[in-house]
């Protein structure tokens, strides 16, 4: 496997500290199946369906996601740590539920999003003690949590509904935050965006340069890689791990407060089954469940290939079955690509 | 190798590609052209009371001509997959959206977009807020369910007899209201021989229900007949009439559905009962639709076609009443039972 390297990069007098770029490592790459496939999606799409391409319906398209894309950025590191959180949906409903009791009581639009991001802190800070001090598995806590928050939601609230928010805050979540422009140039204009969406493109950057450009990054996929040895190198794996959960527990929050304006109520059911498609997400853009691999690219990508395949589905009126049956293959699919060809070379090799 | 392998991976993505793109392929939509497109969006799929639904929506859709149905609703019946369901039919620009809703006012913003569009909007079943539509079209309204099932009663018994009603709890609203409005119907001359004996509580649990029943029957030995305006009461009800063998002697009428009231009706127990009819609903719905459609007014006070069904009158907020609930005996119970 060990290609020769260009004379170049092979000065006697320099120490690699990274592979040379080749074109098959490149295209090996998950993001390069994930971005054929995003292609294609539209490709395909546009050609089914005339009305696809149309800004103002993939603006309508982003805000059907945007929320739980903004959970997966955090999910991402914590299957990455090979932690996972499945209590984030029911954290969306309690901050949602408490962003409604706050709203009835007349607080202020950037009140109720404290709100909903200190509820979120709270209900991650609660996961990440009994993981970490508690040392019990990820997923055990989760499960609990995930029954105990939704659970505190059903008991308070019933089948009513929360439905008094104040006017600018439903704004915040039903106009697009930035307004169509056009320019003279017809090819050339701003698209409506809605405010979960843009929140996702600058946390979906910050995400990207922290876990890929930043000793904490390196952490995170050390702890990934080998919580042990990660634990010997000196590095702080139940602090960061901690922190992981708190995080996911604030993005849950503000997906909550986002939710809650764009749907203008509340009620105990709001988000459910949330955790289950943000985690596919997680792990159709590339993150390892068993951790220590994976990009936030990989999760932006995937992230825009779910919600466009679930739109272009829904726009030539598939039903929502065949739409989870076809993402479950999908998911399948493209999760066994590297493994068949894995064994394709294995089998090549050793003939 | 390299190459060989590359050309794989080549493949595979391709295939993989193949994969994602079969479901459009596949279902390239296919619409007459020039054909106005109305959604019926429910609270989710695999119900086979919204399928009754459609059924109904497509008969009109026949009726009227030119008119396509688009049936459609989300996996979970939250309203926040409801509204991406809705986007989906903004996007194709159909001509009108009948709904029921998860949440009346989660869906107005959509709604609102909507009407925005150009797209009209409507609910049926459960109701949008005023704000998020034109029309809401009601199954029935309280007098009429409360006429209809003293009028059942008494064309079982010809008028003669002690009556009892077995309602849900004490504290139903919905309940409440009917048993007010029974007894507005009562109060006219063809049911003087017909007097009300009691009113009982079953708390639509079936075995109070039941309970509560075989005590009616043991304390007024001439009760005749009995109207339970709940599904659970009229379950109930019907089964201790065929435990106690009183099958001719005690009759029950009220609100019931058809597959669990099959038995009883064909066991001779209970007569005739009522509910809503869903095919007549999505029926009716689809026949507002084409009128609003065609420009007709939905001001207060506005008519409105329903097709076979008649005529119906806009009310304040928009709401419309579809008519007197539907009643089911002997001649169409089995039928029913097959889908609600």
């Amino acid at each position: 496997m060990n290609a020769p390297v260009t004379q170049e990069s092979q000065d006697r007098y320099t120490v690699l500290d990274r592979p040379p770029w080749r074109l098959r490592d490149a295209l090996l790459r998950w993001e390069v199946i994930l971005v054929i496939l995003l292609v294609l999606t539209v490709v395909v799409n546009s050609l089914v369906s005339d009305v696809f391409l149309d800004v103002y319906n993939l603006a309508d398209a982003t805000s059907n996601f945007s929320e739980m894309a903004i959970i997966a950025l955090a999910m991402a590191l914590l299957i990455l740590v090979r932690d996972i959180d499945l209590s984030v949906a029911a954290i969306v409903a309690l901050a949602s539920m408490s962003i409604g009791y706050a709203a009835a009581a007349g607080w202020s639009p950037a009140m109720l999003f404290v709100v909903g991001i200190g509820v979120g802190l709270l209900c991650g800070a609660f996961n990440g003690a009994l993981v970490t001090w508690f040392r019990l598995p990820s997923i055990v806590v989760t499960i609990g949590t995930m029954s105990l928050f939704r659970g505190l939601t059903q008991v308070i609230l019933g089948d009513q509904a929360l439905t008094k928010y104040p006017q600018p805050f439903l704004d915040l979540g039903q106009n697009y935050f930035i307004q169509m422009t056009e320019t003279s140039v017809p090819w050339l204009f701003v698209p409506p965006v809605p405010l979960s969406f843009l929140i996702f493109l600058i946390l979906a950057v910050v995400f990207g340069i922290v876990l890929h450009t930043t000793a904490v990054g390196r952490k995170l996929f050390a702890i990934g890689s080998n919580p042990i040895a990660a634990r010997f190198s000196g590095i702080p794996v139940d602090r960061l791990r901690f922190f992981l959960f708190v995080l996911s527990g604030i993005m849950s929050g503000l997906a909550g407060a986002l939710l809650t304006a764009r749907l203008g109520s509340m009620r105990s059911n709001i988000a459910i089954g949330w955790e289950l498609d943000i985690v596919t997400m997680v792990i159709l853009g590339g993150v390892s469940i068993a951790g220590g691999v994976g990009s936030i690219l990989g999760v932006f990508l995937a992230v825009l290939v779910l919600g466009l395949v679930r739109f272009g589905m829904s726009i030539n009126n598939i039903p929502g079955q065949v739409v989870s049956v076809y993402i479950g293959a999908l998911l399948i699919a493209v999760i066994s690509i590297p493994r068949i060809f894995e064994k394709l070379r294995g089998w090549r090799a050793g003939r | 190798m390299t190459t060989t392998t590359r050309r794989n991976l080549f493949k595979l993505a391709g295939g993989a590609a193949f994969v994602a793109a079969a479901p459009a392929i596949l279902t390239m939509p296919v619409r007459a052209a020039g054909n106005r497109r109305i959604a019926m969006i429910v609270k989710n799929l695999g119900n086979s009371y919204f399928d009754a639904c459609a059924n109904g929506a497509k008969q009109a859709a026949g009726e009227i001509g030119g008119i396509d149905i688009i049936y459609t609703a989300s996996a979970k019946p939250t309203a926040e997959d409801q509204i991406a369901v809705i986007d989906a039919q903004i996007a194709q620009k159909v001509d009108g959206i009948i709904v029921s809703a998860n949440d009346a006012d989660a869906l107005v913003p959509v709604g609102k977009k909507a009407a925005q569009r150009g797209i009209k909007v409507m609910s049926f079943d459960s109701a949008i807020a005023p704000a998020g539509r034109l029309v809401h079209l009601s199954a029935s309204s309280t007098p009429l369910i409360g006429a209809k099932q003293v009028q059942m009663i008494a064309k079982t018994l010809g008028g003669k007899g002690e009556v009892a009603i077995l309602s849900a709890a004490s504290t139903m609203t919905n309940q409440n209201s009917w048993i007010e409005a029974m007894k507005e119907e009562w109060k006219k001359p063809e049911y003087k021989d017909m007097p009300l004996v009691a009113t009982v509580y079953g708390d639509d649990q079936d075995d109070k229900s039941y309970r509560e029943m075989q005590g009616l029957i043991k304390s007024h030995p001439n009760l005749k007949g009995v109207i339970s305006p709940t599904t659970i009461g009229i379950r109930s009800g019907a089964k201790a009439i065929v435990d106690g063998d009183l099958v001719g002697k005690v009759f029950i009428t009220g609100l019931g559905l058809p597959s669990e009231m099959k038995d009883y009706v064909l066991k001779g127990a209970c007569d005739t009962f009522a509910i809503w009819n869903p095919v007549e609903y999505g029926y009716s719905s689809t026949f507002i639709m084409n009128d609003i459609l065609n420009g007709k007014p939905t001001s207060e006070g506005s008519k409105l076609s329903m097709g076979k069904k008649g005529e119906t009158t806009v009310g304040k907020d928009g709401e419309c009443i579809m008519g007197e609930p539907f009643v089911f005996d002997k001649s169409n119970v089995e039928e029913f039972a097959k889908i609600f």
